[in-house]
């Protein structure tokens, strides 16, 4: 129940409300439990489709026993790690997006609204133009470092005002940074035709060419990540109401926000390290949640959790197969198949609201 | 310049609304203006002073840096020189050359643009009454991004045929987040939404164009996306001016109505307003200026953010004034015009006299950065500085 209707006086018909809250309850659970279901499902469909033609059976062996065949190379070294990729990503941008959007107040902020996008990029551009970096491996670091940073910059110039770090300071604060970024970007690839060779890749987001190894250093970060946008589900949901009325309900505005910003910045700069700036999950997919459970974060966060690597699963197997040769990169299909469902959706709502 | 435009922050309720009877002041009359008759009483208008003298200062300032961008650059040219360039086209070839098909139609271009831009930016604003809002909220720039990606991606198109492709999109994706948002009318926020759709799936198909494309066409395509003047010459600056003929006074006549917009439908409409049609026609008013700025510039970012906020606060209104937010966002534009065109010039100059800061060598003294790379930094900081300047007063 959220902060809201438990301050509403209580009904006089209290019992009914009470089973009309089970109820809800019981629904957004089963809920939950279908896109478990269906999440399952798709990690399957990951590690099974692709251009190379593999049996289920062939899968399941090639999982538990490395025979060093081709296949087992396949779904080992290709397969599943850009899946694990993807529900790490997933999962990060899409509580990464919810947070954000409970933090400032924005229902549609973008999780790249501290800036984190610009500064991995700019870092990216950056390590490649100037300090002359290549490898994939350490442009993960160099870009986690610039959303950090950027982060920080943004976190220090919004919460230097009396009051603190207000949401509308945050937003421009991460407007301005991100302004001043991309224009230095913009300056250093226009002059530089290696770095803008990389960034037009980096950009669209992918998780191709991804080792375990990728996955096995990010995932405590993603991990730290989440475990404190859970806790600060609670947290949030009384800010939602207003700081003042927020603190009268005993929450710490400063500290919870800055927890926010800390999980968001390392779920963000996580995510767009090890697949670009992948676009549109962050921002959608918890908007969705909303529309589907009710503005509650400790039920948002959840769904959000499992929407975002769904949708991300189902861009990346379309992406591998919908060319006659060659596969498109996932941050190109996630808008190109979820912005139809989201419009129709948009469209469908007698009332649209945010 | 200054009456006409003024004239649109005319006090529209004043006119509108049964005066009060003398003595009462009501709370908008606080503008000490004038009174300007037309055609015997039929066109009546208030000209507030000091947004009058922000107007004046502005262009005074475009105008001054417009002189200033002649005379100097990688080759810099004397201001009697220039005059005689200017005037009578004798002297140096390369100085009448450089005056004449560069320089020239470059700066005027940057005012012009400048003031389609910052006017576009005051009609998005106060419609949505967000201080961050752009053409970009249904979806213009990325469909422009991607009629002029195609252009240049496929057909290698010059100048006048990526300006037609970025309008051909730009309107073309309006359009269609229009006809996907209505369903008996068009809801704010539905509109928002189904923007943001059509702009992220467009961004897909844009970065889809641009990584399968060649090194060179997507680095010329990427220019274009930073936003630049470079290139531009005096067929840009005809089909910009007359553009401009035709929308800048539709937008100083329908700006009147812009300070009632942003009180809310109830209050505008109760004060006289045609609300919908003045919405609709603004609407397609900004659509209309930004694109000609977007055709002529490409996507500069933030003088459209920028110029109505900083007019609004020079003139210290109630409210946005259209005649302002031209005035000032054409300063804008041309000060980052001059600037950007001067960078590396300035870059070498300090490297020839401080020999660790050679940080130009020969090969890029003539190279001219992008004018959106200036406006997109300045505007970071410009934000950054509001920001800072208001961390006392627990406004944001």
């Amino acid at each position: 129940m959220t902060p809201a209707a438990a301050l509403a006086p209580a009904p006089e018909s209290g019992r009914d409300e009470e089973e009309r809250g089970a109820a809800r309850s019981l629904m957004r659970g089963t809920g939950l439990l279908v896109l478990v279901g269906v999440l399952l499902l798709l990690v399957v469909l990951s590690t099974w489709i692709g251009t190379k033609d593999t049996s289920l059976g062939q899968v399941w062996s090639a999982l538990w026993h490395d025979d060093g065949s081709y296949t087992t190379d396949v779904v080992r070294e290709l397969r599943l790690p850009r899946t694990l990729v993807g529900l790490m990503v997933g999962a990060a941008l899409g509580v990464a997006g919810a947070v954000m959007q409970a933090t400032t107040r924005n229902p549609l902020a973008d999780p790249g609204l501290l800036g984190v996008n610009a500064g991995a990029s700019a870092a990216v551009v950056f390590g490649i133009g100037v300090v002359g970096l290549s490898s994939f491996t350490s442009l993960v670091w160099f870009a986690f470092l610039g959303a950090a940073v950027a982060t920080v910059l943004v976190y220090v110039l919004g919460a230097s005002g009396r009051a603190g770090p207000t949401p509308v300071r945050l937003a421009l604060a991460g407007a301005a940074v991100s302004a001043s970024l991309g224009g230095l970007i913009g300056g250093l690839t226009v002059f530089n035709a290696a770095s803008y060779d990389y960034m037009r890749f980096w950009m669209v987001g992918s998780l191709a060419g991804r080792d375990t190894g990728l996955v096995r250093d990010l995932l405590p970060f993603v991990a730290v990540g989440l475990l404190l946008a859970l806790l600060m589900a609670r947290p949030l949901n009384a800010l939602a109401l207003g700081d003042e009325l927020g603190k009268a309900l005993g929450t710490r505005v400063a500290r919870t926000r800055l927890v926010a910003v800390v999980a968001v910045t390392l779920l963000c700069g996580a995510a767009t390290a090890a697949a670009g700036p992948i676009g549109f999950v962050g921002l959608v997919v918890p908007l969705v949640a909303r529309w589907l459970t009710g503005p509650d974060l400790r039920w948002v966060l959840p769904y959000s959790m499992l929407l975002a690597p769904i949708l991300l699963l189902v861009s990346d197997i379309l992406g591998r197969v919908i060319l006659p040769e060659g596969e498109l990169e996932v941050g190109a299909v996630t808008a190109l198949v979820g912005a139809p469902v989201f419009i129709a959706m948009v469209r469908r709502r007698r009332e649209v609201s945010l | 310049m200054t009456d006409a435009a003024t004239g649109s922050r005319s006090d529209h309720v004043s006119d509108a609304v049964a005066r009060p009877g003398p003595g009462a002041v009501p709370p908008w009359e606080p503008l000490a203006g004038w009174r300007v008759r037309l055609w015997s009483g039929r066109l009546t208008f208030r000209v507030h002073r000091r947004t009058a003298a922000v107007c004046g200062l502005a262009v005074l300032c475009a105008a001054l840096t417009l002189v200033v961008s002649l005379c100097v650059g990688a080759y810099p040219i004397a201001p009697p020189d220039v005059a005689r360039a200017l005037f009578y086209g004798t002297g140096d070839r390369l100085a009448v050359h450089f005056v004449n098909q560069e320089r020239l139609p470059q700066a005027l271009l940057a005012i012009l643009a400048g003031g389609a831009l910052g006017i576009s930016g005051a009609v998005f604003q106060a419609i949505s009454r967000n201080p961050l809002a752009s053409p970009d909220v249904i979806g213009f720039n990325s469909g422009a991004a991607t009629g002029a990606i195609l252009v240049i991606v496929t057909l290698s198109g010059g100048a006048g045929a990526v300006a037609t492709g970025a309008v051909c999109g730009g309107l073309a994706s309006a359009f269609l987040v229009f006809l996907l948002a209505s369903k008996g009318g068009v809801h704010g926020v539905r509109l928002v939404l189904v923007g943001l759709g059509v702009t992220a799936m467009l961004g897909s198909v844009n970065s889809y164009l641009l990584t399968r494309s060649s090194l060179n066409n997507a680095q010329s395509a990427h220019v274009w996306l930073v936003g630049t003047l470079n290139g531009r010459g005096w067929s840009s600056v005809r089909m910009m001016a007359l553009a401009l003929l035709v929308l800048l006074p539709a937008a100083l006549l329908l700006g009147r109505h812009l300070r009632m917009l942003e009180l809310g439908d109830e209050l505008a409409s109760g004060l006289g307003v045609p609300v919908d049609r003045a919405r609709i026609g603004l609407i397609v008013l900004g659509i209309g200026l930004c694109g000609v700025a977007v055709a002529s510039a490409g996507p500069i970012p933030f003088v459209a953010l920028a110029a109505p906020q900083i007019a609004t606060m020079l003139t210290r209104g109630p409210g946005v004034s259209v005649a302002a937010a031209g005035a000032v966002g054409s300063a804008l534009l041309a000060a980052a015009h001059l600037a950007s065109s001067q960078f590396f010039t300035a870059l070498a100059w300090v490297g020839d006299r401080v020999g660790w800061l050679a940080l130009v060598d020969d090969s890029q003294r003539n190279n001219q950065l992008p004018v959106g790379v200036t406006t997109a930094v300045l505007g970071g900081v410009y934000l950054a500085w509001v920001l800072f300047k208001r961390r006392g007063t627990g406004r944001a």
